[in-house]
């Protein structure tokens, strides 16, 4: 089995104040994927991300860590959340990818975990 | 004993089993490098043995055999425990691990691997001829011109996707399958175009080493998959495109089908691909590639140009255009309106589509003027076509029709 890590993006065109109407859709629909995830008994972890702007970027690279406000790099699209899941084959993975990205309404990116050294 | 003669006696052998070996070593061990390098070593196995032993009365069964031996000796050296206790277990038992899907058959499996989704599209091409056609990496480089390196580079990225990823080794459920097995057509398509009308300057007009490998390796899936009709409709299709090629090029000229000299196109590939073409329509689950073959039987069911049936063709074209909406589909259905309607009805099609960019939209659009007598605005469009092409065959034709025109 291999841990797969499912993202959605976040974008510079998504709009700054949700109309929590508009998207009560989405979170049940994002809710019922997580129940059937957690059902099948794949899921290992899973969530939404706060905006970007909220993010803070650590480096400890140099002789002092050094703090800073706002993502790693400059960027048109980040990490919006995301689901971890243990799958036996990419064609698991994008099975389910599949269904996420109907019920989240954005476009999902599938990328295994790498192995643990033998 | 070791004759040039023999050594490549063994390499046709060796060719033409050698997707058979990689895919069942894939199967039983997991892993494509374990594979290709066991093949290999069986390869260099058989060169020294055969020529002193004889050739085995089943030579593929040896190479595998032989083969499966090295990767299982290569596999007891590793010194990873892991690996080493993995491998043991694959050792043990030589059946599939994953339930396997509607059809078995380890080259199947492997050809849905190497044109998963997943992959770039031009890495699907170059690992199906790599893995499956058993040609060279330096082959297939030169094959779609690039340099060596690039594409080695290339199929050890796609391999390396396929183990970190784990794209597996398995035909599709039933869900997935027709989806996929449309992909392993395109990718195969691809292969036997590259071939038939290359797309580069430098090389020959047609390259057959691919058109060849193209149906050869449709040969494979159709035998594998002998109820899909698409898989019979693209076999049909390259039987009797292949069928006119010993005179679709004349000193060094493109012959467009009309002017070709039909008594040297191959007879047996065109009974062939009737034949399959009838078994299509006798299914009747019509598709893209099903149509195109049903189109060039037609053609090839012509005695002369003259006897062509233009109003099936162009029916076929509306059918086809049902099912693939492309605008290369209605220019050549154009084509076909200008032989019933003529050339001033075709022109008006021809007119409406956005195809600027393409070599035959210009081609076409030229003869069509050409024959309404606009010389001056044929002249235009060869020159339109000729700068959006670089087959020197096809350069060749444009070029002298251009230079028949009347002022």
């Amino acid at each position: 089995m291999t841990q797969y890590m499912l993202t959605v993006h976040g974008t510079v065109d998504d709009p700054t104040e949700v109309d929590m109407a508009e998207m009560q859709p989405i979170f049940e629909a994002v809710d019922k994927v997580n129940k059937k995830m957690m059902d099948a008994g794949i899921w290992v972890f899973g969530g939404g991300l706060e905006p970007i702007e909220v993010s803070t970027t650590v480096d400890n690279t140099g002789a002092e860590p050094i703090i800073t406000d706002g993502p790693f790099a400059e960027s048109k699209e980040w990490v919006g959340g995301f689901w971890i899941l243990e799958l036996p084959d990419l064609d698991a993975a994008l099975q389910w990818a599949t269904e996420a990205s109907k019920a989240c309404a954005g476009k999902v990116e599938v990328r295994p975990f790498q192995a643990e050294p033998a | 004993m070791d004759s040039p003669d023999s050594t490549a006696a063994i390499e046709r052998i060796y060719r033409e089993e050698y997707g058979r070996i990689v895919a069942s070593l894939v199967r039983r061990f997991g892993d494509i490098d374990i594979a290709e390098e066991a093949a290999g070593e069986a390869l260099l196995a058989a060169v020294e043995r055969w020529p002193r032993d004889g050739v085995p009365p089943n030579p593929g069964g040896w190479l595998t055999t032989t083969a499966g031996n090295r990767a299982i000796d290569r596999i007891r050296r590793e010194s990873h425990r892991d690996a080493k206790h993995q491998a043991a277990l694959m050792i043990e038992n030589d059946e599939p691990h994953e339930p396997t899907g509607i059809v078995e058959d380890d080259r199947l499996r492997l050809i849905f691997t190497c044109c998963h989704p997943a992959l770039a599209p031009e890495a699907r091409v170059a690992l199906t001829l790599r893995l499956l056609g058993g040609l060279t990496v330096a082959e297939i480089a030169q094959a779609f011109l690039v340099p060596e390196t690039t594409m080695a580079q290339r199929i050890t990225r796609a391999k390396k996707k396929i183990s970190a990823a784990k794209i597996p080794y398995r035909i599709p459920e039933a869900d997935d399958l027709a989806g996929r097995v449309n992909g392993v057509l395109a990718v195969i398509y691809l292969v036997f175009n590259e071939g038939y009308l290359s797309s580069s300057a430098d090389a020959s007009p047609i390259r057959d080493e691919l058109t060849a490998e193209a149906i050869r390796l449709t040969r494979i899936l159709r035998m594998l998959l002998p109820d899909v009709p698409e898989v019979t409709g693209l076999l049909a299709l390259m039987l009797l495109t292949e069928a006119r090629r010993p005179v679709r090029v004349a000193g060094g000229e493109l012959v467009p089908l009309q002017e070709q000299d039909r008594g040297g196109w191959d007879r047996a590939l065109i009974a062939e691909g009737h034949d399959l073409v009838r078994e299509c329509l006798a299914l009747n689950r019509p598709g893209h590639y099903q149509l195109l073959a049903a189109i060039n039987a037609v053609h090839t069911d012509a005695p002369t140009a003259g006897d062509t049936d233009w109003g099936q063709i162009a029916t076929l074209y509306s059918q086809l255009y049902a099912v693939t909406p492309s605008p290369i589909v209605a220019l050549n259905r154009a084509v076909a309106v200008a032989e019933l309607d003529g050339p001033e009805v075709a022109l008006a099609d021809v007119d409406r589509l956005a195809l600027t960019s393409y070599h035959a939209w210009h081609a076409t659009r030229a003869d069509l003027l050409r024959r309404l007598g606009r010389s001056a605005e044929a002249r235009e469009a060869y020159d339109a076509a000729m700068a959006c092409t670089d087959n020197e065959a096809e350069r060749a034709y444009l070029t002298r029709r251009r230079n028949q025109l009347g002022t």
